[in-house]
């Protein structure tokens, strides 16, 4: 079983056969995949100054306040929907997409219409922050988009869907590896998520609480069955590929999968503790965020032990440094999520900042980090040139890892404070609440500029790579040279 | 797991429990529920035209990202003695609202009761024209694209906005209300719980 297993996966050295067949791949995924990625980065440098303006309307509520398209309440909502689905989920597919084909060992076929389907995933996008800023959102968070531009994002994802699970169909026969457990999930997941949510929210609203429990169930569920799913199976598979060397367990790769799948896709309620909703209801969803530490401490050892003695490598591959610390704040997130859940803690951090920066230490320091790594392994083999400057990666990544940690620094040390105030019987004046957290408040729209700038840098990098801008690299760009050129990893 | 019709069954099967779970039950038990009656009539009561116009306001202006509209139980929160309401919310609470914007955030106070702290449209104007004017330290944001400021013609009009400070309009000039902003008043006007349902008795006030 074991030897099957090694020559299967992703961390095991082939063949030249194999080079030539994953060149064709390559190249039938070049137009869609860097479709994906190219409008990703666009949408995130456009969220990132949004995100970063309704930050600093926290501490100025002064700011840019006549018009009302750049109200806090509208640039709100268009950062998150601008991220969720111009960014994390484009670059998702992209990556999920080139994944799929490369484990599936079949080229992409009919790449025009996946790319078609890109453009109308883009403008669904579009015309939907469009309708958010004009004061069509519906208010309902994650799906703020108005009813005429969610069908338009429904029909792209339902092409892009179809490819995915058409190429697992049509895979060439052998193991199927654990990211491709993932991805199929996913592609499987979301279409039901986006649709249910749709149907009962938008078209055919549903009346009264019922509202918050479906909004809930699809929110938590994009993050834990759509992301997730993909966040994991790019670190699975990037893991094993830099590093050279098998994942550890077959076993713990298959509970980790379906623990996932059971328990976090019951974790929504969470968010609505003290509801107007049936206590088993709210229960089941605190029981469920606490069992989700299996399929977490699952992964954490199978990843953990499949870099046991590789550690080293972090110091020069940029795909690897991004991925585990992307995989490791998986496991950092998800368990401060199922503290979170457990009612007396929630009590303290429902309601404040603390739940922002749970969410974008998710969104931020696992997902976006496991993407910023896929990318950098994926695009050199789309575009056939090496990342042309080892300082701006250096850059991208201490700017992105310094961001994110002060801005989730500063949002759960606010919050907790917020929570103490909010939650003290004696303190009956609401500003105290708002006078306490101000400070890191404004600390937390600062770090907002330290990302903008990674991103900065990293869409320039990315230009650079498109216009194969720079010298001729004859090996991957890294961080430093290995001391013994023995060590040289995969990239 | 080398099976697609494995993989593939199990995979929706195990989601579809969630979806039983989360989505189809309450919609089956809690999407149709019928309204109380009390002395008063139909309990909550049914909205007034402007006020669900005002629910589209509140919506495309995103009030919800710093207001919730739900009052915890008194044996799990400190909500009813911080005076959010005079009971926790429960279901049939709602069932006049689409959407509900139970909410997530309280960087602003919850506002399931807000009619019966503050009842007076005039407060409301005023605080939505220019929030520090009413409380002073408030980081809510300026509402001033729903009114409008336009010259005195005769008589000042009646339904003129007080605004003193340095958010006066010049003179000459006085700031009315939009009618997106009389339909948000009256919507926030319409939310309060003061009327009672049997599966949501007020607690015994605390001895103090």
């Amino acid at each position: 079983m074991s030897d099957l297993l090694r020559s299967l996966d992703p961390g095991t050295p082939s063949d030249p056969r194999s080079y030539v067949e994953r060149a064709e791949i390559d190249a039938s995924l070049r137009g869609p995949v860097l479709l994906f990625f190219c409008s990703g980065i666009a949408w995130l440098l456009l969220g990132s100054l949004l995100g970063t303006l309704a930050a600093f309307k926290m501490s100025f509520p002064h700011l840019l306040d006549s018009a009302d398209w750049l109200t806090f309440g509208r640039v709100r909502p268009a950062h998150l929907n601008i991220m969720i689905y111009g960014w994390a989920s484009s670059v998702g597919i992209g990556v999920g997409i080139w994944l799929m084909a490369r484990l599936c060992r079949v080229a992409l076929r009919h790449r025009g219409l996946l790319m078609g389907a890109g453009v109308v995933w883009n403008l669904g996008v579009l015309i939907g922050t469009v309708g958010i800023l004009a004061g069509q959102s519906r208010s309902i968070e994650w799906l703020e988009f108005p009813g005429w531009a969610t069908p338009v994002l429904f029909l792209g994802y339902a092409l892009i869907g179809v490819w995915g699970v058409i190429m697992f169909r049509f895979r060439r026969p052998g193991h199927v590896y654990v990211s491709q457990w993932y991805l199929l999930a996913a592609f499987l997941w979301f279409p039901w998520l986006y649709a249910t949510a749709n149907t009962l929210l938008i078209w055919q609203p549903v009346q009264g609480s019922v509202v918050g429990a479906v909004n809930w169930w699809y929110g938590h569920n994009v993050l834990g069955l759509w992301f997730t799913p993909i966040g994991l199976a790019s670190a699975y598979y990037m893991i094993p590929k830099v590093i050279g060397r098998p994942i550890h367990s077959y076993y713990l790769s298959i509970l980790g999968f379906w623990s996932l799948a059971f328990f976090y896709s019951w974790n929504g309620m969470h968010h609505l503790i003290g509801g107007p909703f049936p206590a088993w209801m709210i229960s089941a969803s605190v029981v469920a965020s606490i069992m989700m530490f299996i399929p977490v401490l699952t992964v954490a050892i199978n990843h953990h032990s499949t870099m046991r003695g590789h550690f080293h490598y972090l110091k020069w591959s940029p795909t690897l440094r991004f991925t585990v610390v992307g995989a490791m704040t998986y496991t950092l997130v998800s368990l401060q999520g199922s503290l979170m859940a457990i009612p007396s803690l929630n009590n303290l951090t429902h309601f404040t900042d603390y739940t922002i920066g749970h969410a974008h230490l998710g969104l931020y320091g696992f997902f976006t980090m496991t993407m910023f790594g896929a990318m950098y392994y994926i695009v050199p083999r789309l575009v056939g040139w090496e990342w042309p400057s080892a300082t701006m990666i250096r850059w991208h990544f201490w700017l992105a890892t310094s961001g994110i940690a002060i801005m989730v620094a500063s949002l759960t040390l606010g919050g907790f404070l917020q929570g103490l105030e909010l939650n003290d019987p004696e303190v009956l004046d609401f500003l105290s609440s708002v006078r306490v957290v101000a400070p890191f408040r404004f600390i937390r729209a600062c770090s907002g500029i330290l990302l903008s700038a990674a991103h900065l840098v990293f869409a320039v990098l990315f230009i650079r790579m498109l216009l194969r801008h720079g010298v001729r690299q004859v090996g991957p760009a890294l961080f430093s040279a290995p001391e013994k050129p023995g060590d040289l990893p995969a990239v | 797991m080398n099976r697609l019709p494995l993989l593939f069954v199990g995979i929706l099967l195990v989601f579809s429990t969630s979806w039983i779970g989360l989505v189809a039950y309450p919609y089956l038990n809690l999407g149709h529920l019928a309204p109380g009656t009390s002395s008063d009539g139909l309990v909550p009561p049914p909205m007034t035209a402007s006020a669900i116009a005002g629910e589209h306001v509140y919506a495309a202006n995103g009030c919800i990202y710093c207001h919730s509209q739900q009052v915890r139980p008194a044996w799990l929160s400190t909500d009813i003695q911080k005076g959010l309401g005079p009971r926790q919310t429960v279901a049939r609470d709602y069932i006049r609202q689409s959407p509900t914007f139970l909410g997530t955030m309280r960087s602003g106070p919850d506002l399931s009761n807000i009619a019966l702290r503050q009842p007076l449209p005039g407060w409301h104007y005023q605080h939505l024209y220019e929030p520090d004017m009413v409380t002073a330290g408030s980081i809510m944001p300026s509402f001033r694209f729903l009114f409008r400021v336009q010259p005195v013609q005769g008589q000042p009009s009646l339904e003129a906005v007080t605004v003193r400070g340095p958010h006066a309009p010049p003179s000459g000039y006085e700031v009315v209300p939009t009618q997106d902003a009389r339909d948000l008043v009256a919507y926030l006007l319409s939310l309060k719980h003061d009327y009672p349902l049997p599966e949501a008795p007020e607690p015994p006030k605390a001895k103090k």
